[in-house]
């Protein structure tokens, strides 16, 4: 199944979803396709007003321009997502929206989908035995697909 | 009595515009009552709506929506965040579908400012008080005996002679003294219907000048634009039934409505910015030396994209004229012009409400055929332009009236 792993750019998240067989929904495959698309020009990450566009499908044009430019990028991976892992409380390095309204927005769209979601908080230390184990029951009772 | 209606906001008070809010409704007969939840409850409708945010305030808005949906009495919501909120503005549309999955009765959104226009809430709580009150002859499917409707717009005044259910005579003139233009469409109107004013058997009317024009032509049904406009769109495709999303643009003034069974209950108005009105198209039309009957047509002919640099009326004209200097073909800038106002309306207002299939356009920006053919690129389905779309509000009027 296609897994959407959240923070959006969690390495370990995503290598979590790849050893329980399914494939991560990651933010960096759509960002690594702006950068590598030579037709746009917008460095560093090639946000362009398509994208921007592309979000007021979710979002407010209220909304800051950072909020719109995170969702648009986001929202493809919201699309194709089957099932989720939602990580609450993890420290910055572990993966980051960096914006605390499209942080609590984007979770809000996830949950709307209604498609399969672990929400579970990370955990440090000694506890992180026990998170990582959550997160792998969760991915293995999920459909693997052929 | 007072028609009640939930305000649910998070904090106007401190916006200093409470007041006028209180002003307003009053002048329309709203009592604005403020849902009662327990704090105790705020975990919980959080939870039942699926966010929680950071602001104690915005998460008491969301348990006041879900607290509403208790109480009979209320009959409208109004719901309000303050511009440029980010997190308010997440939770308002949040609170808003929630409310539209869960109730019929009608919901306006506006965003406080400091110095709010307040013509601008005044036409959404009037209209939103008609969405209310006059339900029953919002309800007429046809129209019967003798009528006229007059719609006194901002910038064109159009006035149709009704007769059994079908439009008999029509004029549609500039706007200049209301008044003038009224009395003058009035008689090209009946002149083209071969009527005289004692033919008719009542007269109604809408549009921004209507309290004036009311007044002087003795009218027997003065309304707002947004339910009439509604009706209107609903005679003119036969569409009585089921839901639909009405566009209409006007000279000046655009508004999008949802409609269920041919009676609005839902809007957004626009007329904050001139370069999503007909009149940014006029001036765009006027630079490019054709009448506006016929830019629809060149904009048809385009066959290479081009962008204006913005959508404004004075820099959205002047990278027009930059982009004809440029050589551009003229074709090409006549459907950019046609892209930058359904562009604008769709981002600033289409975006902010749940479509709801077939989209009907109305307005004299409607017969702008280039208009139509963007909003079906925009929106990836079907625009339907009903025929005599620009009298959508006189034929809307003239048949209400004909109910009374």
């Amino acid at each position: 199944m296609k897994v959407l792993v959240y923070p959006p750019n969690s390495l370990i998240l995503a290598d979590l979803v790849e050893r329980g067989g399914h494939e991560p929904v990651v933010l960096m495959r759509e960002i690594g396709k702006h950068v590598r698309d030579a037709e746009i020009d917008a460095p560093p990450l090639n946000v362009t007003e398509e994208d921007l566009k592309r979000a007021l499908r979710y979002v407010s044009v209220e909304e800051p321009a950072g909020v719109k430019g995170r969702i648009g990028l986001l929202v493809p991976l919201l699309e194709q997502a089957e099932a989720s892992i939602i990580l609450t409380d993890a420290p910055p390095t572990f993966g980051c929206m960096g914006c605390a309204v499209s942080d609590e927005f984007f979770k809000f769209l996830i949950r709307k989908r209604k498609i399969p979601t672990l929400e579970v908080r990370y955990e440090g230390g000694d506890r992180m035995k026990e998170m990582v184990d959550r997160i792998m029951a969760f991915l293995a009772g999920l459909p693997k697909g052929e | 009595m007072a028609t009640r209606v939930a305000q649910i906001s998070c904090g106007t008070e401190y916006s200093g515009i409470q007041w006028i809010l209180d002003d307003i409704a009053e002048q329309v007969g709203i009592e604005l009552v403020y849902p009662e939840m327990e704090l105790s409850q705020v975990e919980a409708a959080c939870e039942e709506m699926g966010l929680k945010v950071e602001s104690p305030s915005l998460n008491m808005m969301m348990a006041r929506a879900v607290s509403m949906l208790k109480d009979p009495s209320i009959k409208g919501v109004l719901l309000l965040t303050c511009f440029r909120c980010a997190e308010g503005t997440v939770v308002k549309d949040v609170v808003r579908r929630f409310l539209h999955e869960r109730t019929d009765i009608p919901i306006i959104t506006y965003s406080n400012v400091e110095k709010p226009k307040e013509i601008e809430l005044y036409a959404r709580l009037e209209a939103l008080k008609t969405l209310i009150t006059r339900k029953a002859l919002l309800m007429r499917e046809r129209q019967e005996g003798t009528t006229l409707g007059v719609d006194s717009g901002s910038s064109t005044t159009k006035v149709v002679v009704m007769k059994d259910d079908e439009i008999v005579g029509e004029a549609w003139i500039p706007t200049t003294d209301p008044v003038e233009s009224a009395d003058d469409a009035i008689e090209r109107a009946l002149e083209t219907a071969g009527m005289k004013e004692q033919d008719i058997e009542a007269i109604g009317v809408t549009g921004h000048g209507r309290e004036l024009v009311g007044e002087h032509v003795k009218a027997d049904l003065n309304l707002e634009e947004v339910s009439v406009v509604a009706k209107g769109a609903a005679l003119l495709t036969g569409r009585h039934k089921g839901e639909a999303t009405v566009i209409d643009i006007g000279g000046m003034n655009n508004k999008l409505i949802l409609m269920r069974d041919g009676i609005a209950n839902s809007f957004s108005l626009g007329g904050i910015c001139g370069g999503s009105s007909g009149r940014f198209l006029e001036v765009a039309a006027h630079r490019l030396d054709v009448d506006i009957s016929e830019l629809g047509q060149l904009a048809l002919k385009s066959k290479e994209r081009h962008e204006l640099q913005s959508y404004c009326m004075v820099f959205g004209i002047q990278s027009l004229v930059v982009s004809l200097a440029a050589g551009v073909k003229r074709e090409d800038v006549a459907a950019a012009a046609c892209r930058s106002v359904a562009e604008q309306v769709y981002e600033t207002q289409i975006q902010e409400m749940e479509m709801r299939p077939p989209v009907i356009f109305v307005g004299g920006v409607s017969l702008v055929e280039g208009v139509k053919k963007e909003f079906e690129h925009l929106l990836g389905t079907e625009v339907v332009v009903p025929p005599n779309s620009q009298y959508a509000g006189a034929v809307g009027i003239a048949t209400l009236v004909s109910g009374l």
